[in-house]
């Protein structure tokens, strides 16, 4: 694998539209040639190499291009957006729609990110050292095809609306999380090794919620389904079920109901 | 001799009464009297008669002081700011027409900037929560026709659309609703005890912030399936008997304000109340709307989302239109010091922002097109004065359910002011040859 | 204005019976000519094909519910956005795309007149609106009648002369083009959350069912004279076994005569075949009745037919046909939008995937080629999608690629997941006949155009008639090496002109055109008592003043072509 990295040396005024740093967009290019691939402040169109130092090549293919992203890049978006392989780590906290759309490959932020991190993701994995923000792993306006595959690890805390009409995939925040976890979910699992505050799981079809801390506010569409002793992440450990949303629709598996998994760790 | 002019359209808030009279002197100069109108409106009519009215372009001096500027340099102005900006913002859209609405998409896509209107603020939740639900409605006089389960979440029509509730929603006498409002059963759900609330046969005295939870209950209790005790401070029984109300309607309508759309959960309060809605109809009818506020807010969604795709916060800045709330609409930008230019007409959001945003209005180069003297021309680079739309110039404007009506002119505007569609189509000439557009 | 003459073409038009013969078309002053002075543009079209502009019958591309959608699916924009280049605003929407894209989508096409299938009469100002800012296609739009408490009360009794002279006002006042039937009845059952699902079922309060209210609207239709004939969405659409409902709604036209000066010979034509034409009695036993319904057609020569071809798309459907959409939400548990209109209407809003690994998708994909294939005299079938309903217009090459080529169809029908459930439930498989090009002209311009009225003015190439013109980069003497090459052809033409502009050169728009809003202006007898009952509606019914619903003004119809009807004698 090669590897490319990119330091900010002109930090942009407004805010830096990135979408090409990924290893797609690198790959099989010069640091000459992945200088000229364009970005935007703005209305105005520019490129990499006017705001970024970078060094070393990409690889033949995304899987063979590592990219490592370094410097303050609180004011870039769309890290990684769309990748399908290959590997990006930034270094500092970053902006919106990191991993956004991707397929593949994997992502390490050391930092914090902001909203839309995995929007719709379909593989790949991706880790955030630090908090993340709202709409983590959530489906785009309107969709109702949210994150379908690959994992995401929080370390820190998320925001509000995680996995937001999610269909399948991971998430593991190991901090707290804010409202509304997985609303409209239809498959896939999430799981919150800290505290919840509420509207956790409203509208959900389909799909597992595991909290290991408190919940402030239940859902009253959950309706308590006794205990279990499960192992989740690792940890073994007992657990109140729910199943719910039982206001929302739900499909029938050979005629019995499906519900969604809330799990609160006892 | 004075004129009476009839069906004059109110340009207050989103209930577009069209049904107002209007006194005028016999040279169409002073508006005299205003007949129909609630006080809201008749303020609003009799406020452009003020004789202290701004008639001019004012342009902030280095020491803080207005010059007055004509309209021709205020449109320079105007113009080479939004050519010159990397990322503007073009704010408002709410108090102006529709045919000035499609003048400034022009200009935003010239100008490559960011477009929103003030649903940013009030009913842009509500648009998130149809795009990912839907929106089951209809229009306001199957309201007065039909409607026998009326429910007022999270809104206060008596004070903030005061003739909805006698043109529309409770005393009107329709054609399946003979006996008005004997045949209409009210349902408001608010933590406060409002003037509305007073009104209802059920009043639900929410917990603040529960909104969700609630209508999640009642979506249960449609079902007939179990609930906890006790849900937004609301016993379960009271939420069976309300879920029973409802369903045993024949037509039902929920309307809902700022109180749901602005509170914790914002956009899924109303997407739960959608569920709710389209629960109840697989019982009876039922039918769900936002009480717009702006009486243009919807025709600026409208035309946004003819001309670009999308009703609000769109971003224009690459060229092409996208859209995501929360990143691309207007206190998200401001507050996180995206765009270096501002652009506001038809709405104060000096007034009506958080302080962190109206902050970033500050920090970058503004105008401010209005006909008052608000919050917002006071933090701005230059304030644009211009007719009062719906009193002085007429144009298209949608009503909280989407139907359109034509406003009408009934008394002309002071000497030499300029209409919003005539100081935009200056902009637009001079932002054209400023980017060499044909 | 600018003087040209298309050279050499290969030129295909019914109106004037050409098939193919080498041709030069001349253009002067936005119409067709004999001869041009030899100063005129020359268009080479040597080895291409010319047609006259294709004339859209049936579309949903302006007003309210298509606007629902186009705030609703942001999703349908994702990433497809198109950027501002030259004189072409920036488009979005790939199922409902924006009013500008619309207008530029149909000139590369080759159309240049469309009209929008269903106006609900309180929103016609935000029709025209719409219509304003979609450039270059000549637009009219249909106001819908079958759920308006007026007919419903008049045809009750059966009062023609009542249900004409309020007709004649609404078309007036909504600048109009035709009377639009959708769901009759249903729709105001709607208002219950009821339906009516066969033409003698009875509207709740109203006490008249379908059949009267269809029967009552052609009569005042033809008492009128108007250009178009009713055009219907019969009950009971896109249900297994609806095509009972839908013969029985077609022999209504029985013993009703044409009445017209426009040319027009039918007296109902029947939209969007394809979702009328199902047999079966479940989803399991689903399949094509294309047959039974097409020979009742072929029989019967006052009725035309569109075919609303699936085109195995992610699109959005929109109806007046409220019910129906509630019940296809029901179906597919995507996003429900639905709005009621007082005394008048309803509309609903749905996405929909029709997917070709679901066998009904597919079934319903043959169906609409079998009907076109089926349909004896071209003149009076044409093709639609529906759009958006069964498929983007965008897709109409892709529907003549399938209806041009039997090896296309067999590709597709190869592709299949259910491929043989397609083959067994319809006759898909075993029809051979493959379009001409003359017969893609009949059922494009030539055939819409005679059955709008509008026959001598588009649709042909005669000298007189507008000069709406296309030209494609079609070979009409080349053997067709591959099918998608005909896709690739109708996808984009060489060139396309529009009343003697030409609008597009190679694809790309090159002008905005003129485009006009088409409505029919009707001088009709006073009807004291019509005038009254309006009068009275409003104040007790209606939430506006009569005073403002009428679209009147320059921002609404900047551009009018008003056809004048003189229905007072």
């Amino acid at each position: 694998m090669e590897t490319v990295t990119i330091t900010m040396k002109n930090a942009p005024a407004l805010f830096l539209e990135a979408d090409t740093i990924s290893p797609d967009a690198f790959a099989g290019k010069s640091a000459a040639q992945i200088a000229e691939l364009p970005v935007f402040e703005g209305n105005n169109p520019s490129t990499l190499g006017k705001y970024f130092e970078i060094r070393g090549g990409a690889g033949a293919t995304a899987a063979d291009t590592k990219i490592v992203v370094s410097g303050d890049v609180a004011k870039v978006k769309y890290i990684g957006f769309k990748m399908t392989g290959g590997e990006v780590v930034v270094e500092k906290s970053t902006d919106q729609y990191v991993g956004a759309w991707m397929k593949g490959g994997r992502i390490t932020v050391k930092g914090d990110v902001a909203a839309f991190a995995g929007t719709a993701m379909k593989g790949g994995e991706m880790v955030i050292e630090g908090n993340a923000g709202n709409y983590l792993g959530a489906a785009y306006r309107g969709d109702w095809r949210g994150m379908s595959g690959g994992k995401i690890l929080v370390k820190g805390n998320a925001g509000s609306d995680t996995g937001m009409y999610m269909l399948g995939g991971e998430i593991t925040v190991n901090g707290n999380i804010d409202v509304h976890v997985m609303t409209h979910a239809e498959g896939g699992t999430v799981i919150v090794r800290g505290n919840a505050k509420s509207k956790v799981g409203g509208q959900m079809v389909d799909g597992n919620i595991y909290i290991f801390g408190t919940i402030d506010v239940m859902m009253p569409g959950f309706k308590p389904n006794g205990e279990v002793e499960l192992e989740v992440g690792g940890t073994k450990a007992k657990f109140a079920h729910f199943i719910g949303d039982v206001g929302e629709r739900h499909k029938k598996k050979k005629g019995q109901v499906v519900y969604g998994n809330l799990y609160k760790k006892i | 001799m004075t004129k009476t002019i009839t069906d004059v359209i109110c340009p207050f808030c989103g209930t577009l009464c069209d049904d107002v009279e209007v006194v005028v002197s016999d040279d169409g100069k002073k508006l005299l009297e205003v007949a129909n109108a609630c006080v809201i409106g008749t303020e609003k009519f009799l406020h452009s008669q003020e004789p202290d009215r701004v008639t001019r372009p004012r342009l902030r001096q280095e020491d803080g002081s207005w010059k007055t500027v004509s309209y021709e340099e205020a449109a320079d102005y105007t113009a080479k700011m939004l050519a010159k900006a990397k990322k503007p913002l073009m704010y408002g859209w709410s108090s102006t027409n529709c045919e000035a609405q499609s003048i400034g998409n022009e200009i935003a896509e010239i100008a490559k900037s960011c477009c929103d209107n003030t649903a940013a603020v009030c009913h842009g939740t509500t648009l998130i929560a149809v795009q990912d639900i839907g929106l089951p409605s209809c229009t306001l006089g199957e309201i007065k026709n039909r409607a026998d389960r009326v429910i007022f979440w999270g809104c206060n029509p008596a004070h903030a659309h005061p003739r909805h509730m006698s043109r529309y929603s409770i005393f009107p006498r329709g054609f399946f609703t003979g006996k008005g409002q004997m045949s209409r059963k009210m349902v408001v759900v608010d933590p406060r005890c409002t003037d509305t609330a007073k009104m209802a046969d059920v009043h639900l005295q929410i917990q603040q912030g529960h909104d969700y939870e609630l209508l999640d209950a009642l979506r249960v209790a449609l079902k007939g399936e179990w609930l906890p005790d006790s849900v937004a401070g609301i016993p379960a029984e009271k939420i069976r008997e309300v879920a029973d109300i409802m369903k045993s309607g024949r037509f039902g309508i929920i309307f809902f304000g700022m109180g749901v759309t602005q509170s914790l959960s914002k956009n899924h309060n109303i997407d739960a109340a959608i569920a709710l809605t389209k629960d109840l109809n697989e019982h009876t009818k039922f039918s769900i709307m936002p009480m717009r506020g702006h009486y243009n807010v919807t025709g600026s969604g409208e035309v946004f989302a003819w001309q670009f795709g999308f009703p609000y916060s769109v971003d224009l800045t690459r060229g092409f239109a996208r859209y995501n709330p929360g990143d691309s609409s207007s206190v998200d930008l401001l507050t996180r010091g995206e765009v270096d230019a501002m652009f506001t007409i038809g709405s104060d959001p000096g007034a009506h922002f958080p302080i962190s945003a109206v902050k970033g209005i500050a920090k970058v180069d503004s105008v401010c097109i209005d006909p008052h003297m608000t919050p917002t021309s006071g933090v701005s680079k230059l304030h644009v004065p211009v007719a009062f739309n719906g009193v002085e110039c007429g144009g298209n404007c949608y009503r909280m359910d989407n139907v359109p009506i034509d406003c009408r002119k009934v008394v002309e505007p002071p000497e030499g002011m300029l209409t919003d569609q005539e100081f935009l189509t200056m902009v637009l000439d001079r932002l054209k040859k400023l980017k060499g557009v044909a | 204005m600018a003087e040209y003459i298309i050279r050499n073409g290969h030129v295909f038009d019914p109106v004037q019976g050409i098939k193919g013969d080498k041709k030069d078309i001349c253009i002067k002053d936005g119409k067709i000519v004999d001869k041009v002075g030899s100063s005129a543009k020359v268009i080479d079209a040597k080895d291409k094909t010319v047609m006259a502009g294709a004339v859209e019958i049936h579309a949903h591309i302006a007003g309210p519910k298509v606007n629902l959608g186009r705030i609703y699916r942001p999703e349908d924009k994702l990433f497809s956005c198109t950027p501002t280049k030259g004189m072409e605003r920036m488009g979005s929407g790939a199922s409902i795309p924006t009013t500008f894209k619309t207008g530029y989508e149909y000139a590369k096409m080759g159309y240049t007149t469309a009209m929008e299938a269903a106006m609900p009469p309180l929103f016609s100002r935000h029709v025209h609106e719409e219509i304003r800012d979609t450039p270059i296609i000549d637009e009219g739009a249909f106001p819908v009648f079958g759920n308006n408490w007026f007919v419903l009360e008049y045809l009750k009794n059966h009062e023609i002369e009542n249900t004409a002279a309020y007709m004649a006002w609404l078309l007036n006042v909504t600048k109009g083009y035709a009377v639009k039937v959708v769901n009759p009845g249903g729709t105001e059952a709607w208002g219950w959350g009821l339906n009516c699902l066969t033409v003698n079922d009875p509207v709740p309060y109203f006490d008249i069912t379908p059949a009267e209210i269809v029967k009552g609207l052609m009569e005042a239709n033809e008492y009128l004279g108007l250009p178009h004939s009713v055009h219907i969405h019969p009950n009971n659409l896109g249900n297994p076994g609806c095509y009972e409902t839908t013969l029985d709604t077609l022999k209504l036209t029985e013993g009703i005569k044409a009445k017209n000066k426009f040319g027009r010979e039918q007296v109902l034509h029947l939209t969007h075949t394809q979702f009328h034409s199902y047999g079966g009695t479940t989803w399991a036993d689903f399949e094509s009745k294309a047959k039974e319904v097409t020979d009742y057609v072929n029989k019967n020569k006052s009725i035309t037919i569109d075919t609303g071809n699936v085109t195995l798309d992610e699109t959005t459907t929109m109806t007046a046909d409220g019910p129906f959409e509630h019940h296809l939400t029901g179906l597919n548990h995507l996003k429900w939008a639905n709005v009621d209109v007082e005394l008048e209407t309803a509309a609903g809003v749905v996405p929909y995937i029709y997917s070709p690994n679901i066998s009904v998708c597919a079934i319903q994909w043959a169906i609409g080629l079998e009907i076109p294939l089926m349909m004896k005299d071209p003149m009076r079938c044409y093709i639609t999608t529906d759009h958006p309903n069964a498929g983007p217009f965008t897709r109409y090459p892709r529907v003549i690629k399938w209806l041009m080529s039997k090896k296309a169809r067999d590709v597709q029908v190869d592709s299949f997941k259910h491929k043989d459930k397609v083959l067994s439930q319809t006759s898909i498989g075993s029809l051979d006949r493959e379009l001409s090009l003359y017969e893609l002209a009949q059922m494009t311009r030539a055939g819409p155009a005679k059955s709008l009225g509008l026959g001598s003015m588009v649709g042909g190439l005669k000298p007189g008639m507008d000069a709406d013109i296309a030209v494609y980069n079609f070979n009409p003497e080349k053997p067709v090496a591959n099918p998608d090459d005909i896709e690739k052809a109708f996808s984009r033409t060489a060139a396309t002109f529009k009343s003697g502009v030409q609008v597009v050169s190679n694809g790309e728009i090159v002008s905005n055109g003129n485009k006009r809003t088409l409505w029919v202006s009707i001088k009709a007898k006073e009807n004291a008592q019509v005038a009254r009952d309006i009068a009275e509606k409003f104040v007790k019914y209606y939430s506006m003043t009569q005073a403002n619903y009428e679209a009147l003004g320059h921002h609404f119809v900047p551009n009018p072509f008003a056809i004048e009807v003189d229905a007072t004698n």
